[in-house]
């Protein structure tokens, strides 16, 4: 019954590219909505479960990225032994800034994020020698998964799907157990987690590099699929689009969001139509969803068609 | 009952796309992803407006081999990430036939992964040199590279026999690619630099950098960057009493830059295209009935030309003669015939491209021009 929901997302998952074959909006599209998926489930964990906000969760996924890019191009290694490395950077990363930053509540947390994630875009853009600068790295080589070169829209949409199903697999695990219910605790009342008995800074610290695990290890899938990086992917409007998606599709809730990341993705795409008025519907949009659903797209959604269905119900 | 309407509705799309396939000659797609909105959109506008433009006026006139062309375009707002998408967009989804587009360096290299991959002709209105060097199968190029301007003002330079300079540029990604060029180009023309300053894009006021080039032995300035900020850095030289000579790069060969310098941009010298200088060519120029009549088309719907809308004549026009030599749209002979294109007189010079050289411009696309009472002068 826990994973109803999670059979439901793998069967749809499998499904689209079988019923609409070389679609466009499947594959392409698909690929785009699924890594924002992983970023955005991992960064729930954080924001939605431990109450905590960042602001600069693209820089992890940058520093996938980037990790991928530079050691595939610039010195040859194997893209898993790069996507290990990126990996183990970012994790090590967040471990090292948990401690200081997490300390940070509120406004003072969201600025001391922003402040990460702007640094470490400027080394993205200022780091030439490394980076390639605002101009990025090209030529990045395809992802080899034992032999087997992901060489197509088609294989990429199934390396992604899997992927992504893993990552909501891991997350509706992590939240249902021990560390789940500390971060949940940790939200409602720190203090009160801690005359509980949890250990609050390590309960945080954890989240906090499972979400940047999350956001790197979809970083390193980007730059393969892309086969570019560039420090335009990993900038402040990223890190923001990626919050946005959270809380869109509902917070505390993995499918939550991983629908406002599916929305959003949607979104940007359908919307590209309207060419100048692309932002304006965008933000209308948002505020709309923020005044009449305020749990959230996902949650707002599924109650008002539970509402609806006792309605029809009663009727009959 | 309930259910009629939605069966009509489906029969009459159903009947109006049978309709539309069969009626129609078959449209030749050109897809299209630029710079509208955004800091670059001084570049994708002009561009835009006059693909809008020529692909009116081609349809206006039978079309190519008489099949009409239409025009698919996406606004990446200079966001290297939305660009790639959009690629893939035009090729998987809009089934284009071939890609003229990349108003900027950044969207250009980070499209071209999926180009080389999906195999479609792209005929870029950027300026890096990287976009073509290594040669890449599918990718041309037609605006002027930033290694042609850092030649141009180098042999200015020769000419004017100073050997030493300072650079000032700024932290984009035109500047920056400017920047190098000019430091792997310094020592063939014999240039000594003796300041490399740097600003951020968005600086209000550079007067602390170049109070430092002030106290060198530099003997010009050059300030290589597009946008605002080259105004600034010519109006803090003036302020400053600095009366060494000044290049700037031809990011700012645009009317917008002398309104912004004022008074501070006389004697500014750059490399620019010829479009800003049309009128006074000479006659016996090849590219000035192509310029005169370019300018005229434009500015009559949108007031003045500027040179990076030439750059989207000639990628449009490069594109659609070879599409018309290869007598259809099949990729990889449309490919061809553009890797063919030889003495096309386009807005940005005289196109002779190669298998090794896939953007076919001299040096002479290029004039070095002063900036005089207001106006351009040509200085050759």
């Amino acid at each position: 019954m826990r994973l109803t929901g999670f059979y439901a997302l793998a069967l749809v998952a499998g499904l689209l590219p079988v019923l609409f074959p070389g679609n466009y909006f499947i594959t392409v599209v698909g690929i785009a909505a699924g890594l924002n998926v992983i970023l955005a489930v991992g960064l729930n964990l954080l924001i939605g479960y431990a109450g905590q906000i960042s602001l600069g969760h693209a820089a992890f996924f940058g520093m996938g990225a980037y990790a991928s890019a530079i050691l595939t191009t610039r010195y040859a290694f194997p893209p898993l032994l790069a996507l290990s490395a990126g990996l183990i950077s970012a994790g090590l990363m967040a471990w090292g800034l948990a401690r200081p930053i997490l300390r940070l509540h509120g406004h003072y947390l969201a600025m001391a994020t922003l402040g990460f994630g702007i640094i470490i875009h400027v080394i993205m853009v200022q780091a030439t020698g490394w980076t390639g600068g605002p101009d990025g790295l090209t030529g990045i080589p395809l992802l080899v998964l034992f032999g087997w070169a992901v060489d197509s829209d088609q294989r990429w949409y199934f390396v992604i799907m899997a992927t992504m199903l893993l990552a909501v697999w891991l997350a509706l695990n992590l939240v249902d157990s021990r560390i789940g219910r500390a971060l949940r605790a940790v939200r409602g009342s720190e203090f009160g987690a801690r005359m509980m008995g949890i250990d609050t800074a390590r309960a945080k610290t954890q989240v906090f590099v499972v979400s940047a695990l999350f956001a790197a290890f979809a970083g390193s899938l980007f730059a393969h699929q892309q086969g570019f990086v560039s420090p335009d992917s990993f900038n402040l409007s990223i890190s923001i689009d990626l919050v946005i998606m959270v809380v869109l599709g509902g917070m505390a809730s993995t499918f939550g969001a991983a629908f406002g990341a599916i929305a959003l993705t949607l979104l940007h795409e359908g919307l590209v139509v309207f060419e100048d008025y692309e932002m304006l519907i965008h933000g209308a949009l948002l505020m709309a969803v923020m005044i009449f659903l305020p749990q959230g797209l996902f949650v707002g959604l599924s109650q008002g068609a539970r509402r609806g269905w006792t309605l029809v119900c009663r009727r009959q | 009952m309930n259910k009629q309407p939605w069966k009509i509705i489906v029969a009459a799309i159903l009947l109006s796309t049978g309709l539309n396939s069969a009626q129609a000659a078959d449209p030749i797609k050109i897809g299209s992803f630029l710079t509208v909105t955004g800091p670059a959109s001084f570049l994708g506008d002009p561009e835009l407006k006059t693909l809008q433009l020529y692909v009116e006026s081609i349809n206006a006139g039978g079309g190519i081999n008489g099949r009409p062309v239409e025009l698919i375009h996406y606004d990446t707002g200079g966001k290297a990430q939305d660009a790639v998408g959009f690629v893939k967009r035009l090729i998987k989804n809009d089934n284009v036939d071939l890609i003229v587009g990349g108003t900027t360096s950044g969207d250009t290299l980070a499209a071209i992964p999926e180009v080389e991959k999906e195999g479609i002709p792209l005929v870029s209105l950027a300026g890096a040199v990287d976009i073509v060097e290594p040669v890449k199968k599918w990718v041309f190029k037609v605006a002027h590279s930033d290694r042609m301007a850092a030649a141009k003002i180098f042999e200015d330079l020769r000419k004017r026999k100073l050997t030493k300079v300072a650079l000032i540029t700024g932290d984009g990604g035109f500047d920056k690619s400017g920047r190098e060029q000019l430091l792997k180009l310094a020592p063939e023309y014999g240039i000594t630099i003796v300041a490399d300053e740097s600003y951020g894009n968005k600086d209000t006021d550079i007067t602390a950098q170049l109070t430092k080039i002030r106290a060198t032995d530099a003997q010009a300035i050059i300030n290589f960057g597009f946008g605002q900020t080259p105004a600034i850095v010519t109006k803090n030289i003036k302020q400053l009493g600095i009366k060494l000579p000044v290049y700037q790069s031809h990011g700012v060969a645009s009317k917008t830059f002398i309104d912004l310098a004022g008074d501070a941009a006389e004697g500014v010298r750059l490399p620019a295209a010829a479009l800003v200088v049309a009128e006074q060519l000479p006659d016996s120029d090849p590219q000035k009935p192509v310029l005169l009549a370019y300018k005229k088309q434009y500015e009559a719907k949108y007031g003045p030309v500027s040179t990076f809308g030439g750059h989207a004549y000639d990628g449009l026009f490069i594109a659609v003669e070879a599409v018309k030599r290869a007598g259809g749209t099949d990729k990889a002979k449309v490919r061809d015939q553009i890797e063919k294109t030889k003495g096309f007189i386009g807005a940005s010079g005289v196109f002779n491209m190669t298998p090794e050289d896939h953007m076919g411009l001299n040096l002479d696309a290029f004039k070095m021009v002063e900036i005089h009472n207001g106006g351009w002068k040509i200085v050759e």
